[in-house]
């Protein structure tokens, strides 16, 4: 398998310390929770990504988030890796947050490239789901 | 627990077997000067006379495991040049009777990717749909031909399920229409018994290298009684009776002969012990929640067991399972990305055909190393449905089928 070392050091550290690498859930219906969940089971991979935020004067920071992921080593790796990039960022920093940057974090192999876009449009689903709830 | 068990364990002999320690030996007495490292064509000299004598030997044992005459084993590079050259044989030669052909979504790409070919060539190929139990049936054998057809190629075991085909009663149809019957049976081999006096098979594909032989050699059955004729697919000296040229492989050879031979003599026991296997370690995965056996449990070889873990992707799974070698017919493990075509074939549901891993069992497998793999897919299983999304909902009570899934 065509691996980088990064990416099985997340995937394994991910899977044998869940609770210290943010996987679990929030009620989606509290109401500073935004959720957002992309992929389809028949493609192979889900991934579903919540954000907990605090408005801070006219902006939102992101103070918690959980993650699951129904996927390839690589798609947990990479919902790993967007999730330790995305505490403590306001949501205008997190919507700068491009596929790209982890696919470099992770060095991601091109076959596996759209696990990054997946992870990238959890986070733009979530902040949406969250504003619109604001 | 695993200190004494050496990682990472074996458990994918349906993809290849290490070399029986006494076929290595007698491969190595055939190759150096010390040997019998002779040109079994040489007709001039005594190193020719003995490997032939050799090769001669082999044969035989090959043919006795199967029940056939030595005569009608041909000896090829492995069951992909068996199979190639069993269709395209075939076809080229009985192309002026029909362009017709029947085969089965569930081959080995041996199979299908040659009939593919031939239908660039102008024939016609009809793929058939196995049942649930991922079998061929005769009937559905019976609709598929017509006036045209020649040729009907199924596999005797699925490399995937370890389904095991009825060759008996698709044989006796072929037999009563006049159409060939080409059979792939490079996983049956010490497996299950073939009697080829009695069975209605023309043409049978065998690999030394699934029965603890080496890589790179393997036979096809020509039928003697009643003949059957196949156009050579490769020319340089008139081997094999015309059928196949080139400089027999004499220590590939009496490896597949030293290979079938033990086979042989050993079915019943490596049978019973990989019955054993199998009991052991389903008996213990089938503790885990929704867990799927593949393919009809009551038409099976033992000595594979293929299994849905649903709402856990394949490929996660055999990362997590590093110490475990196995294979699986899964999303990612493949550039095209896409899920096993043969679980496809059955009509699994995608997240159930995402999630399915092949174990298969040897005659080197012990009950040790079934026990702490299994312990390992607990512990992984366990793990990713903590972290898989799918579970959580399954626990939740919501049906997945109702989900407006966004498909990228």
């Amino acid at each position: 398998m065509a691996y980088s070392k990064k990416v099985v050091d997340k995937f394994e550290n991910t899977i044998n310390e869940p609770a210290k690498f943010n996987v679990g859930r929030f009620d989606p219906k509290e109401i500073n929770v935004g959720t957002g969940m992309v992929g389809a089971p028949a493609c192979g991979d889900v991934m579903k990504l919540q954000i907990k935020c605090e408005s801070q004067g006219n902006t939102h920071v992101i103070k918690d988030v959980k993650f699951k992921t129904y996927g390839c080593g690589s798609a947990i790796a990479s919902s790993s890796e967007l999730v330790e990039m995305l505490i403590g960022k306001t949501l205008e920093e997190a919507k700068e947050i491009k596929n790209i940057d982890i696919v470099e974090a992770l060095e991601l192999p091109p076959i596996k490239i759209h696990c990054s876009v997946l992870a990238e449009d959890s986070i733009r689903q979530a902040i949406e789901d969250y504003e619109q709830k604001q | 627990m695993s200190s004494n068990i050496k990682l990472p364990i074996y458990m994918d002999y349906a993809s290849t077997t290490p070399v029986d320690p006494r076929v290595a030996k007698k491969i190595s007495d055939h190759l150096t000067l010390d040997g019998n490292f002779g040109n079994p064509a040489s007709r001039s000299h005594k190193f020719g006379w003995q490997a032939e004598e050799a090769v001669e030997e082999a044969r035989s044992h090959v043919a006795n495991l199967v029940n056939c005459d030595p005569r009608e084993i041909v000896w090829t590079s492995g069951a992909t040049e068996a199979d190639n050259l069993a269709i395209k044989g075939i076809a080229n030669f009985y192309q002026k009777n029909g362009k017709h052909i029947i085969t089965s979504k569930i081959e080995h790409k041996a199979v299908l990717d040659p009939c593919r070919q031939l239908e660039r060539d102008g024939f016609e190929v009809t793929y058939l749909e196995p049942n649930e139990g991922g079998l061929i049936t005769a009937e559905a054998i019976s609709n598929a031909i017509r006036e045209d057809t020649i040729l009907i190629s199924i596999m005797h075991i699925n490399n995937e399920l370890g389904t095991i085909n009825d060759l008996d009663s698709i044989g006796t149809l072929a037999r009563e229409k006049g159409i060939f019957f080409h059979v792939d049976a490079a996983q049956s081999t010490g497996k299950v018994a073939i009697d080829l006096t009695s069975l209605p098979v023309d043409l049978m594909s065998f690999s030394a290298h699934k029965t603890y032989g080496p890589k790179g050699i393997g036979a096809l059955f020509v039928r003697r009684k009643p003949r059957v004729r196949i156009e050579a697919q490769i020319h340089g000296g008139g081997h094999e009776r015309g059928m196949r040229s080139g400089t027999l492989a004499t220590h590939q050879i009496v490896g597949m002969g030293e290979a079938f031979r033990i086979a042989k003599e050993e079915m019943d026991a490596d049978t019973k012990r990989v019955e054993a296997l199998h009991k052991r370690f389903f008996e213990s995965v089938s503790n885990i929640e929704e867990v799927y056996v593949n393919g009809d449990p009551d038409n099976k070889v033992s000595n594979i067991l293929n299994i849905s873990f649903a709402y856990v992707e394949g490929e996660s799974l055999i990362m997590a399972l590093k110490d475990i070698a196995v294979s699986s017919g899964s999303a990612c493990t493949s550039a095209s990305l896409e899920p096993s075509y043969v679980l496809r074939a059955l009509g699994r549901k995608d997240e159930l055909a995402s999630s399915s891993i092949r174990f298969s069992f040897g005659r080197f497998t012990t009950d040790q190393e079934v026990d702490y793999t299994v312990s390992l897919i607990n512990h992984a299983v366990e793990r990713l449905r903590e972290l898989s999304p799918l579970w959580e909902m399954y626990l939740d009570g919501i049906d997945l089928d109702t989900v407006d899934w966004q498909t990228h």
